[in-house]
């Protein structure tokens, strides 16, 4: 319940932030919502000797609407992502899955940012990035650069993020049109998905991503490729599970999760007008 | 660290460790223990208070964090005179609570939610309700307080 | 006009809204110090070596202590009924038996500090054999206790009849599992304690049996009775598992006697998922046999406990299974035997409905099948069988006297609620369209037995000079409104006000004698013996107020619309209960009071029918709970609104049973469910409002009429919502499904019933 001590520092800027992490290397973790990070440290399974704290860095919370795409602050909170009128009007299923996640007091304090750079392929929000072919932007001492959602993760609670770089934005195309489909099974409103599928139509056909079917989270490229040569929901769903590498536990068993997915995809892909 | 925050309305400033949970803060530095700790995954909401009008889980925020911030408690929600707010005389009214250990952080949680949904439906306060755990009231009563709240008309809390 | 049977709101409620409650952990205790377990990370292993060298060293660090340092004896068998060679140390004594077992004591200045020492404590194990399932515990190849020679802590055999089902028509058997759960109290164990400048333990439990902890301090630290004082302030929640006292508990007492400084103690939720008792985990094989026109003549129940590690009460439960065994059903010949082992995993103990909701799903369950079996409506085939209204009192073939019940009454009134023949309806348009989504609808008819043991309970109230009242009771509530109940009752007899009524509880100087709250007992003998001793009351100032008035004592009328005494004929002359209290004491120096120790009259059998009604998606497995119906009788409702909030929480609790919640340990004896998020302890999004009735079958048991009600709604629902889910696939093909019906568990048996069916095994 009573983390490890450690040493606290809050950054007054984006800048000041990345210098800290730069300095202190792989002791600096940095702390957003602190949503992901801190219940580990209350169960002492992460000790990091300091925490670099950019919650408070209002230059980071927008979501903007830069015609092309919509462009969201690494900070911005998941009920601020829900409830943002450029989200809805634009990104519908971001605002819809960001509205879902945990509960509402987690949703007033988490952020896409924290929640996309802890890489957990069971949290909801990579799964609808990698589908809507989301990029990221990413500060370090040197600058900034972008990476497509689907570089960024790159094995089990592993990102493709230097110890001394920062996730600042999250650039979301805007999809052909306004279809989409979101389906999570769990056994509780407020648990992580057991599986997870969203689908979403595209300029390229349609995005479709898995939540919890395997160490990353996954796009089903099989079902996108099925999609885009004229299969409809139920044939393309077929491929749901090809490729994936989902855990076995007490909630589910690999052949029960490979299932499910082909149920969620295609109940998904019939929500996206498939 | 010495951490500056206001409480109820008073500014609170007590030194404490970094690593110190806003909980802890407010039951221990500050002395108002009506917000509990009732488990250590963040899952049951006992802790919850307003952070800025919103409701928050305050075992998941460090003290440090809430630095500036203005929160609310169980304890602020009276009025000077000790007139319960509507949400609180509903939890009455409606037998919304029995051992009341979850209490605190369920009329701050329908507090925050009725303040973003003032109308909500039945599903809607259930949903709303996912992160605020109850052993003992089933919850239906607790869901009877949050309905009948929305009903009484805000300026009579 | 009678105050009882009214919905009058809780007395207690202003504080825990405005200020909150005060827990053990909210006390203020000044100069306090903090003390924390070290607990086992094996499930069974032999304790090689201890070092707390580094953690004696450690800043704030006060003691670190184990179980040499205290030096007492085990604690005892359950009841004198359990294995004397499976007894517990208090702390684990060169063998660890499960994850969780407290092995070491750290007292520090501060929690974190006493923390951050407790990873410095390093531990050398010999890992031992694992033995976690029940059923491999009972072939004694691993065992926890060499010397028992046997994992059998406890064990019941009364004799089987081979020939019990020979004269029935149709013979369904099912193995099914009861499966372990958490009890989950929203706070949880705690304990703070210090010795007073006159040597006195002083001791604040999160408990629901006061006097049962001073009992046992008094016991372990070598203490006389008058030199422990036991206090509860409010306690979060109990369900049985805080009926008990525990090892912990009575170390704290050990280190404020050791430290000469208060000692708190509060556990993490993961601390509690390992050590705060676990309920039901029984193994059940059941076997019912009947004629085809549905009528049941016979029943066998086999069970086997899992205790965990060491025997507690969970280990003697079936003796409270064995006694409700017949459920509702005037079956003729019935059996029930058991036999109770210890496993690596935590202890298993009383737990909302404690024994009686496993033999409900055990019969309930059988009794579907029974109905497949014959072609008949379920609760057809319970109205056949169910006791009639006539019959009370009515014994069971295993000697369980039923005091009165209208078991019919309740299964019309459940099924007219449900609109049962409407669901019918709607099940088979489903089935008949092939929906994804099928409708499943279960019914549970039970009986269950309340105020079960044999203690009585402490009754006192007392009129003081200025006209209020004072309530001392033996009870120890925990959520339940004794103070608004038993105000209620005294106000009933007394005609005071309910705010001129103080009711004080849960303090062992204050309250001399009481056995606690649990068992639904409170209402029916705590609140009994409150009722008696103001009666009491009322006779002693009707002599006092015949003095008075110079009158004769027949003359005497209590006016209770004014809560004063007058002659009749002349009640413009009248004392007060203020007069007659100062009046007492003018006359002998004892205030005017009545003390009852109530005498338990024997337990009462509360009942009802629950219908549930569950939409399961038949693609993924997920199982929704519509609509829950429930009808409960449990004798005179002295307050609906606190009679219903009990039967609430108990179909939350049942309906996680059946539904969600699980305790799952791997084959190395790890918890895989330790924490809130891994647990699926059950929310509000899972859960409808609930629909309830209550029909009143007074019991001549008791002068107040009434039942227990605490525990019905766990025992109603679980069988209620587990038949509907299995009712919901049986179309498919699906004989059963053990609880908890997660998607997986449902999912697999549609698959598995259409793979039979594929491959033409049906």
């Amino acid at each position: 319940m009573i983390p490890a001590s450690f040493e606290y520092v809050r950054a007054g800027s984006v800048d000041e932030a990345i210098a800290l992490l730069a300095e202190h290397g792989d002791d600096a973790k940095l702390l957003a919502g602190g949503h992901s990070l801190l219940p580990l440290m209350k169960l002492r399974l992460a000790q990091p000797a300091m925490l670099v704290d950019i919650g408070p860095l209002r230059e980071l919370n927008y979501v903007n609407d830069e015609k092309d795409y919509v462009a969201v602050g690494a900070l911005t909170r998941h009920h601020d992502i829900a409830t943002n009128p450029v989200a809805l009007a634009n990104v519908p299923v971001l605002a819809h899955v960001a509205g879902q996640i945990g509960d509402p007091q987690v949703r007033h304090r988490g952020t896409i940012g924290g929640s996309i750079s802890h890489g957990d392929p069971a949290s909801d929000l990579p799964a609808v990035l990698l589908a809507l072919g989301a990029t990221f932007v990413v500060q370090g001492p040197s600058g900034r650069r972008e990476i497509d959602a689907a570089d960024f993760f790159v094995s089990f609670f592993e990102v493709a993020l230097s110890p001394d770089e920062l996730l600042v934005e999250i650039r979301v195309p805007k999809p052909s049109d306004g279809q989409w489909g979101f389906e999570k099974l769990t056994k509780r409103a407020q648990d992580w998905a057991i599986v997870g599928a969203v689908a979403v139509r595209t300029v390229d056909g349609v995005g479709v991503g898995l939540i919890n079917m395997g160490p990353i989270p996954l796009r089903a490229s099989a079902v996108e490729a099925a999609v885009a040569s004229g299969s409809n929901a139920a044939d393309a769903a077929a491929f749901a599970a090809e490729g994936t590498e989902p855990a076995a536990d007490f909630n589910g068993s690999v052949a029960y999760r490979q299932h499910v997915a082909r149920v969620l995809v295609r109940r998904a892909l019939e929500k996206a007008g498939v | 660290m010495l951490i500056d925050m206001k409480v109820n309305g008073t500014s609170q400033s007590h030194d404490v460790e970094a690593r110190t949970l806003l909980v802890h803060y407010l039951r221990e530095s500050v002395g108002l223990t009506g917000t509990n700790v009732g488990c250590d995954t963040t899952s049951c909401g006992a802790c919850t208070i307003l952070l800025n009008g919103e409701s928050v889980k305050s075992c998941t925020v460090l003290a440090a964090q809430a630095a500036g911030d203005e929160i609310t408690t169980i304890e602020g929600l009276a009025s000077e005179d000790g007139q319960m707010n509507r949400v609180q005389q509903a939890f009455q009214e409606c037998h919304g609570l029995q051992c009341g250990f979850c209490t605190p952080g369920m009329v701050m949680a329908i507090s925050s939610l009725l303040t973003e949904n003032p109308a909500p439906s039945e599903a809607d306060v259930r949903i709303g309700l996912e992160g605020n755990l109850c052993r003992c009231t089933g919850y239906h009563n607790i869901v009877e307080a949050a309905l009948a709240a929305s009903r009484v008309p805000e300026m009579q809390k | 006009m009678s105050i009882l049977g009214n919905r009058v709101l809780r007395r207690e409620d202003p504080k825990f809204l405005t200020v909150g409650g005060t827990y053990v952990a909210d006390l203020d205790l000044p100069g306090s110090v903090h003390l924390m377990f070290v607990r086992s990370s094996m499930a069974h292993a032999k304790i090689v070596s201890l070092d707390t060298s580094r953690a004696k060293a450690m800043p704030g660090v006060i003691g670190v202590y184990t179980n040499d340092d205290l030096g007492m004896a085990n604690f005892p068998t359950i009841m004198g009924m359990t294995n004397a060679a499976m007894t517990p140390p208090t702390l684990a004594s060169g063998t660890v038996r499960f994850v969780g077992e407290p092995i070491i004591a750290i007292v520090a200045e501060s929690r974190a500090s006493a923390a951050d020492a407790a990873e410095w404590v390093i531990v050398e194990y010999e890992p031992l054999t694992v033995v976690i399932d029940p059923v491999e515990a009972r072939k004694d190849n691993v065992l926890l206790f060499p010397d028992a020679g046997t994992n059998t802590a406890f064990a019941l055999d009364f004799g089987a009849d081979d020939s019990l089902f020979n004269d029935c028509e149709v013979v369904v058997e099912l193995s099914l599992a009861n499966q372990r759960v958490a009890p989950c109290p929203l706070e949880g164990r705690s304990a703070a304690a210090h010795m007073t400048e006159d040597g006195r333990l002083q001791f604040s439990s999160a408990t629901q049996a006061p006097h049962g902890v001073r009992d046992a301090l008094v016991t372990f630290l070598g203490l006389e009775p008058e030199k422990v004082h036991v206090v509860t302030p409010d306690v979060g929640g109990g369900f049985g598992a805080k009926a008990s006292v525990y090892q912990e508990d009575i170390v704290v007492g050990w280190c404020a006697q050791q430290l000469g400084r208060p000692v708190r103690w509060t556990e993490t939720r993961s601390e509690s998922m390992l050590g705060l008792g676990h309920g039901r985990a029984q193994v059940q094989h059941v076997r019912i046999g009947g004629t085809r026109e549905g009528l049941v003549q016979a029943y066998r129940l086999e069970i086997l406990q899992d205790s965990g590690a060491y025997p507690g009460f969970g280990t003697v439960l079936p003796f409270m299974t064995r006694i409700m065994t017949s459920g509702p059903y005037k079956i003729p010949k019935a059996e029930c035997a058991s036999v109770s082992v210890v496993t690596n995993s935590t202890p298993t103990t009383a737990y909302r409905g404690a024994g009686r909701p496993e033999a409900t799903a055990a019969i309930e369950r059988i009794m579907d099948l029974f109905a497949r079996e014959i072609g008949m409506d379920p609760a057809e085939v319970r109205r056949r069988n169910l006791i009639g209204k006539d019959e009370f009192p009515y014994t069971t073939p295993v000697e369980t006297v039923y005091d009165v019940g209208d078991y019919h009454r309740a299964l019309d009134l459940a099924l007219e609620v449900a609109g049962y023949e409407d669901l019918r309806a709607e099940q088979a348009r489903r089935r008949a369209a092939g929906d994804v989504r099928q409708l499943g609808i279960g019914v549970s008819c039970y009986v269950e037995i309340t105020n079960g043991l044999p203690d009585g309970e402490f009754g006192a109230v007392e009129v003081r000079p200025d006209g209020k009242v004072v309530v001392r009771t033996g009870t120890s509530p925990h959520g339940q409104g004794h103070v608004t109940a038993w105000s209620m009752l005294v106000a009933e007899q007394l005609g005071v006000p309910l705010e001129d009524i103080e009711v004080i509880y849960g303090d062992t100087d204050l309250v001399p004698r009481g056995a606690g709250t649990m068992g639904s007992r409170s209402l029916q003998i705590g609140g009994a013996a409150v009722n008696q001793a103001a009666v009491d009351v009322v006779e002693k100032a009707k002599d006092l107020a015949a003095d008075l008035f110079e009158a004769d004592r027949g003359d005497v009328v209590l006016d209770k619309s004014s809560g004063s005494f007058h002659v009749v004929g002349t009640p413009a002359v009248s004392h007060s209960w203020a007069d007659l209290a100062k009046a007492a004491v003018a006359k002998d120096g004892n205030p005017l009071f009545a003390e009852v120790d109530l005498a338990s009259p024997g337990p009462t059998f509360p009942f009802g029918t629950h219908i549930s009604v569950v939409e399961v998606d038949t693609e993924t497995g997920k199982v929704t709970l519509l609509r829950h119906i429930a009808v409960d009788d449990a004798g005179r409702i002295v307050n609906p609104l606190l009679a219903e909030g009990q039967v609430h929480g108990g179909i939350a609790q049942g309906v996680a049973q059946a539904l969600l919640e699980e305790v799952v340990y791997d084959l190395d004896g790890n918890p895989l469910t330790s924490t809130f998020a891994d647990y699926s302890i059950i929310s509000a999004a899972e859960l409808p409002s609930y629909e309830t009735r209550f029909t009143e079958t007074p019991t001549p048991i008791n002068a107040l009429g009434a039942k227990g009600i605490g525990e019905s709604g766990t025992i109603g629902s679980t069988p209620a919502v587990h038949n509907a889910v299995c009712d919901a696939v049986a179309h498919l093909g699906v004989r059963h499904v053990d609880m908890p019906t997660t998607p997986i568990r449902v999912w697999n048996a549609i698959n598995e019933a259409a793979s039979g069916n594929a491959s033409g095994k049906g």
